[in-house]
């Protein structure tokens, strides 16, 4: 499918959010991503896969972290522009996701990037003025870094409880601990195994695979524990 | 083999729509070595050009691998004994 950039922000100091007009967008659950492919002008092609921050029909948007030296994100984070197309393909995904008629509370666990997902899930729930309990965990390098920290900021309420992890800098307000996530930390934040919450983990692998084994010591059934592992070292 | 980095079966409902025309990734596979059986969007996966290994989450063999080719993509089931797709 050819989608036409419709709009493009800084949303972070490496990070762009990017809204696409896709014609015949059949519209996606929330926790879905597309492939964008490019070709160069030799015919060469690589395909990426990210996540859609937005659900339902309309525009399409995703927001994408710059990796320094990689194919396709610096030309996403810095070289599109509004106007220009994208090959792209989805929705993809039916395992990753979140459905408005689901009933179990849900702990959304998201580093850097990982948010994007889990966005859409606290934008559907929000959407629907959802009574299942939310709560997000987000860790980012920075409070600059946080992707939608104003909107989750917004929605952090009684429906949200929003526990933040900052690994270099918090926000000039910002009392708490600096530093890397911990099984502490963790244990402290989510809901406890014994309410059986549905859990959502995103982000780098190693992010992933730390908090999905540290949930199991926790005592959550490893068969509600989703991951979904956007790589990296 | 299986240091470096990875990403998981999420990844591969783009290239494995060219195959299947339902979402594979939410499909339960078994794995042939082992008789592990969860969902694919649980495997590991390791990208190399114009491939993709699949390796299980519970003993690290091969449930499949996927080739793209220019005209074609192929896929070797061999690792995989049983897959079963939810309606
Ligand atoms: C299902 C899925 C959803 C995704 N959703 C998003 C999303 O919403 N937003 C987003 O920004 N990214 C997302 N990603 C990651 C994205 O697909 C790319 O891997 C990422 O943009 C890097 O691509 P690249 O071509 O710039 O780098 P590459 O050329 O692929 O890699 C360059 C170097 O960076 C390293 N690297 C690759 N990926 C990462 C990473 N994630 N973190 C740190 N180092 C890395 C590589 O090991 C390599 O050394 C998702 C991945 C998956 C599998
Ligand atoms: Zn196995």
């Amino acid at each position: 499918m050819a989608a036409t950039v419709s709009k493009t922000s800084y949303a972070t100091p490496s990070g762009r959010v990017i809204e696409l007009d896709v014609p015949h967008w059949p519209g996606n659950l929330a926790g879905q991503h597309l492939d964008v492919r490019l070709t160069s002008e030799d015919g060469y092609q690589a395909a990426r896969s990210y996540s859609i921050a937005s659900v339902g029909s309309g525009l399409v948007e995703l927001a994408v972290d710059r990796i320094p030296d990689g194919e396709v994100s610096p030309y996403l984070t810095m070289d599109i522009m509004p106007g220009d197309q994208l090959e792209v393909r989805g929705p993809l995904g039916g395992w990753f996701v979140w459905r408005e008629g689901a009933t179990e509370p849900v702990q959304l666990i998201g580093g850097g990037s990982g948010v994007v997902p889990l966005m859409a899930m606290m934008r559907q729930h929000a959407a629907a003025a959802s009574a299942v309990p939310f709560r997000l965990l987000y860790s980012a390098r920075t409070d600059d870094d946080a992707f939608y920290a104003k909107e989750i900021d917004d929605l952090a309420g009684p429906a949200l409880d929003v526990t933040w992890i900052y690994t270099r800098k918090g926000p000039g307000s910002w009392t708490g601990p600096i530093g890397r996530l911990t099984r502490e930390t963790l244990a402290a934040a989510v809901i406890p195994a014994a309410e059986n919450p549905a859990v959502f983990v995103c982000g780098p692998t190693p992010f992933v695979e730390a908090v999905a084994s540290w949930l199991v010591e926790l005592g959550h059934d490893p068969a509600r524990v989703k991951t979904e592992r956007f790589g990296g070292a | 083999m299986t240091d470096g980095k990875h990403v998981d079966g999420n990844a591969l409902a783009g290239p494995l729509s060219e195959v299947f025309d339902f979402d594979v990734t939410s499909a339960s596979a078994r794995c042939a070595s082992c008789g592990d059986t969860t969902e694919l969007a649980r495997a590991m996966v390791y990208e190399k050009p114009h491939s993709f290994i699949v390796r299980c989450s519970h003993c690290d063999a091969v449930l499949m691998v996927i080739l793209q080719k220019t005209d074609a993509t192929e896929l070797d089931l061999r690792g995989t004994a049983w897959l079963r797709a939810p309606r």
